[in-house]
Protein backbone atom coordinates (compact mmCIF):
# COMPACT_ATOMS: atom_id res chain seq x y z
CA UNK A 1 0.00 0.00 0.00
CA UNK A 2 1.37 3.60 -0.52
CA UNK A 3 1.64 5.80 1.27
CA UNK A 4 1.76 9.82 1.08
CA UNK A 5 3.14 12.46 3.09
CA UNK A 6 1.12 15.62 2.26
CA UNK A 7 1.32 17.54 5.26
CA UNK A 8 3.71 17.71 8.06
CA UNK A 9 3.67 19.01 11.91
CA UNK A 10 4.52 22.11 11.31
CA UNK A 11 2.35 22.94 8.03
CA UNK A 12 -0.68 20.96 10.34
CA UNK A 13 0.51 24.08 12.90
CA UNK A 14 0.81 26.46 10.04
CA UNK A 15 -2.77 26.07 9.08
CA UNK A 16 -4.40 26.05 12.28
CA UNK A 17 -2.82 29.52 13.33
CA UNK A 18 -4.12 31.09 10.02
CA UNK A 19 -8.13 29.14 10.97
CA UNK A 20 -7.75 31.07 14.24
CA UNK A 21 -6.79 34.32 12.54
CA UNK A 22 -9.66 34.20 9.81
CA UNK A 23 -12.13 33.24 12.80
CA UNK A 24 -11.65 35.95 14.63
CA UNK A 25 -11.54 38.44 11.67
CA UNK A 26 -14.96 37.05 10.02
CA UNK A 27 -16.63 36.96 13.64
CA UNK A 28 -14.26 40.35 14.78
CA UNK A 29 -13.21 39.05 17.89
CA UNK A 30 -14.14 36.25 20.53
CA UNK A 31 -17.59 37.74 21.30
CA UNK A 32 -20.38 34.78 21.66
CA UNK A 33 -17.94 32.24 19.73
CA UNK A 34 -18.48 28.33 20.63
CA UNK A 35 -16.31 26.03 19.74
CA UNK A 36 -18.15 22.49 18.47
CA UNK A 37 -15.43 19.71 18.16
CA UNK A 38 -16.78 16.65 16.31
CA UNK A 39 -15.77 13.26 17.18
CA UNK A 40 -13.13 11.92 17.00
CA UNK A 41 -10.54 13.96 15.47
CA UNK A 42 -12.52 17.48 15.16
CA UNK A 43 -12.24 17.63 19.31
CA UNK A 44 -8.19 17.30 19.95
CA UNK A 45 -7.98 20.19 16.46
CA UNK A 46 -11.45 22.71 18.04
CA UNK A 47 -9.17 22.66 21.41
CA UNK A 48 -5.97 23.55 19.27
CA UNK A 49 -8.23 26.15 17.84
CA UNK A 50 -9.06 27.18 21.18
CA UNK A 51 -5.14 27.62 22.55
CA UNK A 52 -4.77 29.65 19.32
CA UNK A 53 -7.26 31.75 19.76
CA UNK A 54 -6.36 32.61 23.53
CA UNK A 55 -2.59 33.12 22.50
CA UNK A 56 -3.87 36.05 20.17
CA UNK A 57 -7.20 37.48 21.80
CA UNK A 58 -6.45 36.37 25.83
CA UNK A 59 -9.57 34.98 25.85
CA UNK A 60 -10.68 31.30 26.42
CA UNK A 61 -13.75 30.98 24.16
CA UNK A 62 -15.83 27.91 25.33
CA UNK A 63 -15.00 24.15 23.40
CA UNK A 64 -17.68 21.41 23.57
CA UNK A 65 -17.84 17.95 21.92
CA UNK A 66 -20.28 16.20 19.54
CA UNK A 67 -21.06 12.99 18.55
CA UNK A 68 -22.96 12.98 15.69
CA UNK A 69 -23.53 9.15 15.81
CA UNK A 70 -27.39 9.56 17.02
CA UNK A 71 -28.06 11.50 13.65
CA UNK A 72 -26.75 9.81 10.76
CA UNK A 73 -28.64 9.81 8.28
CA UNK A 74 -27.59 6.03 7.28
CA UNK A 75 -28.13 4.10 10.44
CA UNK A 76 -31.23 2.43 8.94
CA UNK A 77 -29.66 0.96 6.44
CA UNK A 78 -25.95 0.34 7.78
CA UNK A 79 -25.72 -3.13 8.57
CA UNK A 80 -23.26 -2.36 11.13
CA UNK A 81 -23.75 0.54 13.70
CA UNK A 82 -21.02 2.50 14.89
CA UNK A 83 -20.65 2.91 18.34
CA UNK A 84 -22.06 5.70 20.18
CA UNK A 85 -19.74 7.87 22.17
CA UNK A 86 -20.13 11.21 24.25
CA UNK A 87 -21.60 14.46 23.75
CA UNK A 88 -20.56 16.96 25.98
CA UNK A 89 -22.40 20.63 25.33
CA UNK A 90 -22.56 21.34 28.75
CA UNK A 91 -24.12 24.88 28.08
CA UNK A 92 -26.85 26.42 25.83
CA UNK A 93 -26.12 26.79 22.40
CA UNK A 94 -28.78 29.81 21.80
CA UNK A 95 -27.89 32.80 19.86
CA UNK A 96 -24.12 31.49 19.90
CA UNK A 97 -21.81 31.51 17.11
CA UNK A 98 -21.34 27.92 16.72
CA UNK A 99 -18.11 27.06 14.93
CA UNK A 100 -18.17 23.22 13.95
CA UNK A 101 -14.58 22.08 13.46
CA UNK A 102 -13.59 18.48 12.09
CA UNK A 103 -10.51 17.19 10.72
CA UNK A 104 -11.51 16.34 6.66
CA UNK A 105 -14.44 17.54 4.71
CA UNK A 106 -15.54 14.54 2.48
CA UNK A 107 -19.36 13.69 1.42
CA UNK A 108 -21.02 16.40 3.72
CA UNK A 109 -23.62 13.93 5.55
CA UNK A 110 -21.34 14.39 8.76
CA UNK A 111 -21.48 17.77 8.77
CA UNK A 112 -25.59 17.90 7.84
CA UNK A 113 -25.91 15.44 10.94
CA UNK A 114 -24.03 17.92 13.05
CA UNK A 115 -26.15 20.82 12.23
CA UNK A 116 -28.83 18.94 13.02
CA UNK A 117 -27.73 18.17 16.21
CA UNK A 118 -26.15 21.59 16.96
CA UNK A 119 -29.49 22.91 16.82
CA UNK A 120 -31.47 20.56 18.89
CA UNK A 121 -29.15 22.78 21.85
CA UNK A 122 -30.86 26.08 21.19
CA UNK A 123 -30.66 28.18 18.38
CA UNK A 124 -27.16 29.27 17.34
CA UNK A 125 -26.75 32.64 16.09
CA UNK A 126 -24.77 31.03 13.02
CA UNK A 127 -22.97 27.84 12.34
CA UNK A 128 -19.49 28.15 10.43
CA UNK A 129 -17.02 25.46 9.58
CA UNK A 130 -13.66 25.04 10.21
CA UNK A 131 -12.18 21.72 8.67
CA UNK A 132 -8.19 21.19 8.27
CA UNK A 133 -8.27 19.13 5.17
CA UNK A 134 -11.08 19.17 2.21
CA UNK A 135 -10.85 16.38 -0.05
CA UNK A 136 -13.70 17.00 -2.60
CA UNK A 137 -16.61 14.43 -3.41
CA UNK A 138 -19.65 16.45 -1.38
CA UNK A 139 -23.02 15.12 -1.60
CA UNK A 140 -25.07 17.78 -0.35
CA UNK A 141 -25.12 21.51 -0.76
CA UNK A 142 -22.26 21.87 1.95
CA UNK A 143 -19.23 24.03 2.11
CA UNK A 144 -16.53 24.78 4.63
CA UNK A 145 -15.92 28.56 5.53
CA UNK A 146 -12.01 27.93 7.07
CA UNK A 147 -10.00 25.37 5.38
CA UNK A 148 -6.50 24.43 6.20
CA UNK A 149 -5.63 22.30 3.12
CA UNK A 150 -7.51 21.66 -0.36
CA UNK A 151 -6.63 18.23 -1.02
CA UNK A 152 -8.45 17.43 -4.31
CA UNK A 153 -8.64 13.07 -3.93
CA UNK A 154 -9.58 9.90 -5.43
CA UNK A 155 -12.25 8.36 -3.70
CA UNK A 156 -10.49 5.11 -3.75
CA UNK A 157 -7.76 7.29 -1.72
CA UNK A 158 -7.91 7.02 2.51
CA UNK A 159 -6.48 10.42 3.86
CA UNK A 160 -5.92 10.07 7.73
CA UNK A 161 -5.00 12.99 10.29
CA UNK A 162 -2.64 11.85 12.20
CA UNK A 163 -2.69 13.82 15.76
CA UNK A 164 -0.38 14.16 19.01
CA UNK A 165 -3.43 13.23 21.05
CA UNK A 166 -4.41 10.91 18.97
CA UNK A 167 -1.94 8.68 17.44
CA UNK A 168 1.20 10.23 19.06
CA UNK A 169 3.01 12.47 16.00
CA UNK A 170 1.04 15.19 13.73
CA UNK A 171 0.71 14.37 10.16
CA UNK A 172 -1.66 13.73 7.43
CA UNK A 173 -1.34 11.02 4.87
CA UNK A 174 -2.88 9.67 1.73
CA UNK A 175 -2.81 5.84 1.28
CA UNK A 176 -3.95 4.37 -1.62
CA UNK A 177 -6.62 1.60 -0.45
CA UNK A 178 -6.79 -0.22 -3.80
CA UNK B 1 -16.26 -5.33 20.77
CA UNK B 2 -19.06 -6.61 18.25
CA UNK B 3 -22.55 -6.85 19.35
CA UNK B 4 -24.46 -10.04 17.43
CA UNK B 5 -27.57 -10.27 19.54
CA UNK B 6 -30.84 -10.30 18.47
CA UNK B 7 -32.60 -10.43 21.85
CA UNK B 8 -31.75 -9.72 25.52
CA UNK B 9 -33.45 -12.40 27.65
CA UNK B 10 -31.30 -12.69 30.32
CA UNK B 11 -27.90 -11.49 31.46
CA UNK B 12 -27.20 -15.01 32.63
CA UNK B 13 -25.70 -15.38 29.10
CA UNK B 14 -24.21 -12.09 28.62
CA UNK B 15 -20.47 -11.33 28.73
CA UNK B 16 -18.42 -8.93 30.50
CA UNK B 17 -17.89 -7.44 27.47
CA UNK B 18 -21.68 -6.77 26.55
CA UNK B 19 -22.30 -5.41 29.90
CA UNK B 20 -19.41 -2.93 29.20
CA UNK B 21 -20.20 -2.10 25.75
CA UNK B 22 -24.42 -1.45 27.23
CA UNK B 23 -23.13 0.45 30.08
CA UNK B 24 -21.39 2.81 27.75
CA UNK B 25 -23.67 3.22 25.17
CA UNK B 26 -26.13 4.10 27.70
CA UNK B 27 -23.93 6.96 29.70
CA UNK B 28 -23.51 8.05 25.79
CA UNK B 29 -27.53 8.53 25.62
CA UNK B 30 -27.95 9.87 29.37
CA UNK B 31 -27.19 13.12 27.60
CA UNK B 32 -30.44 13.04 25.60
CA UNK B 33 -32.38 13.45 28.78
CA UNK B 34 -31.34 16.61 30.18
CA UNK B 35 -31.28 18.35 26.88
CA UNK B 36 -34.59 20.82 26.35
CA UNK B 37 -35.44 18.87 23.03
CA UNK B 38 -35.49 15.56 24.93
CA UNK B 39 -35.72 13.89 21.54
CA UNK B 40 -33.08 12.62 18.87
CA UNK B 41 -33.62 10.66 15.63
CA UNK B 42 -31.65 8.08 15.92
CA UNK B 43 -34.85 5.06 15.64
CA UNK B 44 -36.50 7.23 13.14
CA UNK B 45 -39.36 4.76 11.83
CA UNK B 46 -38.83 2.16 14.07
CA UNK B 47 -42.00 0.15 15.96
CA UNK B 48 -41.53 -0.97 19.57
CA UNK B 49 -44.44 -2.90 20.98
CA UNK B 50 -44.26 -2.89 24.63
CA UNK B 51 -46.21 -6.05 25.60
CA UNK B 52 -46.84 -6.21 29.54
CA UNK B 53 -48.90 -9.45 30.62
CA UNK B 54 -47.73 -8.59 34.55
CA UNK B 55 -48.71 -5.18 35.89
CA UNK B 56 -45.85 -2.52 35.92
CA UNK B 57 -45.45 1.55 35.65
CA UNK B 58 -41.74 2.10 35.75
CA UNK B 59 -40.57 -0.16 33.86
CA UNK B 60 -43.28 -0.09 31.01
CA UNK B 61 -42.91 3.97 30.78
CA UNK B 62 -39.81 3.69 31.01
CA UNK B 63 -39.29 1.44 28.04
CA UNK B 64 -41.76 4.16 26.34
CA UNK B 65 -40.07 7.30 27.12
CA UNK B 66 -36.79 5.63 25.69
CA UNK B 67 -38.53 4.71 22.68
CA UNK B 68 -39.79 8.01 22.15
CA UNK B 69 -36.85 10.05 22.95
CA UNK B 70 -35.18 7.90 20.17
CA UNK B 71 -37.78 8.75 17.76
CA UNK B 72 -39.63 5.54 17.15
CA UNK B 73 -42.63 4.80 17.89
CA UNK B 74 -44.08 2.89 20.91
CA UNK B 75 -47.21 0.99 21.37
CA UNK B 76 -48.51 -0.24 24.86
CA UNK B 77 -50.54 -3.49 25.45
CA UNK B 78 -51.08 -5.10 28.56
CA UNK B 79 -53.02 -8.15 29.87
CA UNK B 80 -56.29 -6.67 30.86
CA UNK B 81 -56.90 -4.83 27.13
CA UNK B 82 -55.44 -8.09 25.14
CA UNK B 83 -57.18 -10.61 23.69
CA UNK B 84 -55.23 -12.86 25.99
CA UNK B 85 -58.55 -12.49 27.82
CA UNK B 86 -60.66 -13.78 25.17
CA UNK B 87 -58.63 -16.69 25.14
CA UNK B 88 -55.99 -16.02 23.07
CA UNK B 89 -52.30 -17.99 23.40
CA UNK B 90 -49.55 -16.23 24.21
CA UNK B 91 -47.90 -17.68 21.10
CA UNK B 92 -50.87 -16.81 18.78
CA UNK B 93 -51.14 -13.18 19.93
CA UNK B 94 -47.32 -12.72 19.24
CA UNK B 95 -47.69 -14.29 15.87
CA UNK B 96 -50.45 -11.62 15.29
CA UNK B 97 -47.94 -8.89 16.64
CA UNK B 98 -45.50 -10.04 14.16
CA UNK B 99 -47.66 -9.91 11.93
CA UNK B 100 -47.84 -6.29 12.09
CA UNK B 101 -44.33 -5.95 11.65
CA UNK B 102 -42.53 -4.05 14.29
CA UNK B 103 -38.64 -4.13 15.57
CA UNK B 104 -38.61 -4.63 18.59
CA UNK B 105 -41.12 -6.34 21.27
CA UNK B 106 -40.59 -6.05 24.97
CA UNK B 107 -42.62 -8.84 26.81
CA UNK B 108 -43.00 -8.91 30.83
CA UNK B 109 -44.58 -11.91 32.03
CA UNK B 110 -45.34 -13.90 34.96
CA UNK B 111 -44.22 -16.86 33.61
CA UNK B 112 -40.38 -17.61 33.43
CA UNK B 113 -38.83 -18.05 29.76
CA UNK B 114 -42.00 -16.73 28.21
CA UNK B 115 -39.57 -14.01 26.10
CA UNK B 116 -37.23 -16.92 25.15
CA UNK B 117 -40.44 -18.61 23.36
CA UNK B 118 -41.13 -15.64 21.75
CA UNK B 119 -37.57 -15.24 20.77
CA UNK B 120 -37.78 -18.47 19.18
CA UNK B 121 -41.20 -17.69 17.51
CA UNK B 122 -41.15 -14.29 15.79
CA UNK B 123 -37.69 -12.70 14.16
CA UNK B 124 -38.44 -9.10 15.87
CA UNK B 125 -35.91 -8.38 19.04
CA UNK B 126 -37.08 -9.29 22.24
CA UNK B 127 -36.42 -7.63 25.27
CA UNK B 128 -37.15 -9.56 28.42
CA UNK B 129 -38.56 -6.74 30.97
CA UNK B 130 -39.20 -9.55 33.81
CA UNK B 131 -39.92 -13.35 33.10
CA UNK B 132 -41.78 -14.17 36.50
CA UNK B 133 -39.03 -15.01 39.08
CA UNK B 134 -36.44 -15.88 36.66
CA UNK B 135 -34.61 -12.45 35.38
CA UNK B 136 -35.31 -9.09 35.13
CA UNK B 137 -32.08 -8.09 33.12
CA UNK B 138 -32.57 -4.10 32.28
CA UNK B 139 -32.91 -3.42 35.98
CA UNK B 140 -29.67 -4.99 36.45
CA UNK B 141 -28.03 -3.41 33.85
CA UNK B 142 -29.42 0.24 35.07
CA UNK B 143 -28.30 -1.14 38.65
CA UNK B 144 -24.38 -1.83 37.62
CA UNK B 145 -24.61 1.49 35.35
CA UNK B 146 -25.52 3.78 38.56
CA UNK B 147 -23.30 1.73 40.71
CA UNK B 148 -20.58 2.26 38.29
CA UNK B 149 -21.38 5.90 37.73
CA UNK B 150 -21.15 6.17 41.33
CA UNK B 151 -17.79 3.88 42.44
CA UNK B 152 -16.63 4.15 38.94
CA UNK B 153 -16.12 0.82 38.97
CA UNK B 154 -17.87 -2.23 39.74
CA UNK B 155 -14.81 -4.77 40.53
CA UNK B 156 -13.90 -5.52 43.72
CA UNK B 157 -17.02 -3.53 45.44
CA UNK B 158 -18.70 -5.47 48.48
CA UNK B 159 -22.56 -5.55 47.55
CA UNK B 160 -25.10 -6.61 50.08
CA UNK B 161 -28.82 -7.86 48.43
CA UNK B 162 -31.39 -8.00 51.24
CA UNK B 163 -34.62 -9.71 50.96
CA UNK B 164 -37.09 -12.36 48.94
CA UNK B 165 -33.73 -13.32 47.16
CA UNK B 166 -36.24 -16.82 45.62
CA UNK B 167 -38.56 -14.92 44.24
CA UNK B 168 -36.66 -12.08 42.79
CA UNK B 169 -35.80 -11.85 39.34
CA UNK B 170 -34.08 -8.51 40.30
CA UNK B 171 -31.90 -10.12 42.66
CA UNK B 172 -30.67 -13.22 39.90
CA UNK B 173 -30.25 -10.63 37.34
CA UNK B 174 -28.36 -8.77 39.32
CA UNK B 175 -26.00 -11.86 40.87
CA UNK B 176 -25.41 -12.97 37.24
CA UNK B 177 -24.07 -9.27 36.32
CA UNK B 178 -22.32 -8.27 39.13
CA UNK B 179 -20.48 -11.64 39.37
CA UNK B 180 -19.36 -11.24 36.09
CA UNK B 181 -18.08 -7.57 36.73
CA UNK B 182 -16.29 -8.71 39.92
CA UNK B 183 -18.09 -7.82 42.79
CA UNK B 184 -18.08 -9.43 45.92
CA UNK B 185 -21.54 -10.52 46.30
CA UNK B 186 -23.79 -11.69 49.69
CA UNK B 187 -27.55 -12.16 49.86
CA UNK B 188 -29.10 -11.42 53.20
CA UNK B 189 -32.85 -12.63 53.87
CA UNK B 190 -34.93 -15.20 55.97
CA UNK B 191 -34.17 -19.03 55.28
CA UNK B 192 -37.03 -18.94 53.92
CA UNK B 193 -36.59 -17.01 50.73
CA UNK B 194 -33.11 -18.15 50.29
CA UNK B 195 -33.08 -20.73 46.84
CA UNK B 196 -31.87 -24.04 47.37
CA UNK B 197 -29.18 -23.45 45.08
CA UNK B 198 -28.11 -19.98 45.96
CA UNK B 199 -24.39 -20.86 46.80
CA UNK B 200 -24.11 -22.45 43.45
CA UNK B 201 -24.47 -18.90 42.24
CA UNK B 202 -21.26 -17.62 43.82
CA UNK B 203 -22.49 -15.58 46.70
CA UNK B 204 -22.01 -15.14 50.45
CA UNK B 205 -25.16 -16.13 52.32
CA UNK B 206 -26.05 -14.45 55.66
CA UNK B 207 -29.49 -15.16 57.52
CA UNK B 208 -28.67 -11.59 59.38
CA UNK B 209 -29.06 -8.31 58.06
CA UNK B 210 -26.09 -6.93 60.56
CA UNK B 211 -23.42 -9.19 59.54
CA UNK B 212 -24.41 -9.11 55.86
CA UNK B 213 -24.12 -4.81 56.14
CA UNK B 214 -20.39 -5.22 57.30
CA UNK B 215 -18.29 -3.06 54.93
CA UNK B 216 -20.66 -3.30 52.54
CA UNK B 217 -20.03 -0.27 49.53
CA UNK B 218 -23.47 -0.80 48.08
CA UNK B 219 -26.94 -2.45 49.14
CA UNK B 220 -29.78 -3.45 47.54
CA UNK B 221 -32.97 -3.92 49.05
CA UNK B 222 -35.55 -5.87 47.09
CA UNK B 223 -39.63 -5.38 47.34
CA UNK B 224 -41.21 -7.76 49.91
CA UNK B 225 -43.34 -8.34 46.71
CA UNK B 226 -46.92 -8.85 48.85
CA UNK B 227 -49.05 -10.37 45.85
CA UNK B 228 -46.64 -12.87 45.87
CA UNK B 229 -46.37 -13.96 49.65
CA UNK B 230 -49.94 -15.28 50.28
CA UNK B 231 -47.40 -18.53 51.22
CA UNK B 232 -46.36 -18.37 55.10
CA UNK B 233 -42.37 -17.51 54.12
CA UNK B 234 -42.26 -15.05 57.20
CA UNK B 235 -44.98 -14.77 60.31
CA UNK B 236 -45.65 -11.42 59.40
CA UNK B 237 -44.30 -7.87 58.01
CA UNK B 238 -43.61 -6.16 61.03
CA UNK B 239 -41.74 -9.28 61.85
CA UNK B 240 -39.96 -9.30 58.49
CA UNK B 241 -39.21 -5.68 59.44
CA UNK B 242 -37.54 -6.08 62.69
CA UNK B 243 -35.21 -8.37 61.24
CA UNK B 244 -34.33 -6.94 57.67
CA UNK B 245 -35.41 -3.70 57.51
CA UNK B 246 -32.51 -0.94 56.70
CA UNK B 247 -32.16 1.74 59.16
CA UNK B 248 -30.54 4.35 60.40
CA UNK B 249 -28.87 1.69 62.72
CA UNK B 250 -27.65 -1.03 60.83
CA UNK B 251 -26.61 1.19 57.70
CA UNK B 252 -23.78 2.21 60.46
CA UNK B 253 -22.19 -1.51 59.93
CA UNK B 254 -21.83 -0.50 55.98
CA UNK B 255 -19.32 2.15 54.59
CA UNK B 256 -19.71 5.37 54.82
CA UNK B 257 -20.20 6.03 51.43
CA UNK B 258 -22.67 3.32 50.82
CA UNK B 259 -24.78 3.30 48.46
CA UNK B 260 -28.47 1.84 48.95
CA UNK B 261 -30.22 1.01 45.98
CA UNK B 262 -34.04 -0.12 45.57
CA UNK B 263 -35.86 -1.21 42.38
CA UNK B 264 -38.54 0.36 43.26
CA UNK B 265 -41.95 -0.03 44.34
CA UNK B 266 -40.81 0.78 47.89
CA UNK B 267 -42.47 -0.32 50.82
CA UNK B 268 -41.77 2.34 52.96
CA UNK B 269 -41.15 0.86 56.91
CA UNK B 270 -41.56 -2.88 55.92
CA UNK B 271 -37.48 -3.40 53.95
CA UNK B 272 -36.43 0.12 54.38
CA UNK B 273 -36.99 3.08 57.10
CA UNK B 274 -38.59 6.37 55.08
CA UNK B 275 -35.01 8.59 56.30
CA UNK B 276 -33.32 5.48 54.79
CA UNK B 277 -34.95 5.30 51.21
CA UNK B 278 -34.98 9.72 51.33
CA UNK B 279 -31.58 9.71 52.98
CA UNK B 280 -28.00 11.33 51.60
CA UNK B 281 -26.88 7.71 50.40
CA UNK B 282 -30.21 7.02 48.30
CA UNK B 283 -30.15 6.81 44.59
CA UNK B 284 -33.36 5.45 44.39
CA UNK B 285 -34.45 7.61 41.97
CA UNK B 286 -30.79 7.80 40.44
CA UNK B 287 -31.59 4.19 38.98
CA UNK B 288 -34.79 5.22 37.50
CA UNK B 289 -33.23 7.93 35.82
CA UNK B 290 -30.26 5.69 34.12
CA UNK B 291 -32.96 3.22 33.68
CA UNK B 292 -34.19 5.09 30.64
CA UNK B 293 -31.01 5.46 29.61
CA UNK B 294 -30.04 1.96 29.89
CA UNK B 295 -33.08 0.84 27.47
CA UNK B 296 -32.27 4.04 24.64
CA UNK B 297 -29.18 2.00 24.62
CA UNK B 298 -31.04 -1.94 24.26
CA UNK B 299 -32.76 -0.68 21.84
CA UNK B 300 -30.16 1.01 19.74
CA UNK B 301 -27.75 -1.76 20.26
CA UNK B 302 -30.54 -4.39 19.46
CA UNK B 303 -31.65 -2.74 15.94
CA UNK B 304 -28.49 -3.27 14.18
CA UNK B 305 -24.96 -4.68 14.47
CA UNK B 306 -22.83 -2.74 16.15
CA UNK B 307 -18.67 -2.89 14.75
Amino acid sequence: MQKKLVMDAAEIDRSLTRIAYEILEKNKGVTDLVLVGIRTGGVFLAERLQKKIFDIEGVKVPSCILDITMYRDDLLSAHRKPRIMKTEIPFSLDKKKAILVDDVLFTGRTIRAAMDALIDFGRPQSIQLAVLIDRGHRELPIRADFVGANLPSFLWEEISVNLIEKNGRDEVVVEDSN
Amino acid sequence: MKWERKDLLGIKDLSGEEISLILDTAESFLEVSTRDIKKVPTLRGKTIINFFVEASTRTRTSFEIAGKRLSADTINISASTSSLVKGETLADTARNLEAMNPDVIVIRHSCAGAPHMLARLVRQSIINAGDGAHEHPTQALLDMMTIRSRKGTLSGLNVTIVGDIAHSRVARSNIYGLNKMGAHLTVAGPATMMPRDIRELGVKVSFRLEEALQDADVVMMLRIQTEREQRSVFPSLREYSAFYCLNGDNIQRARPDVLVMHPGPVNRGVEISPEIADGANSVILEQVTNGVAVRMALLYLLTGAIE
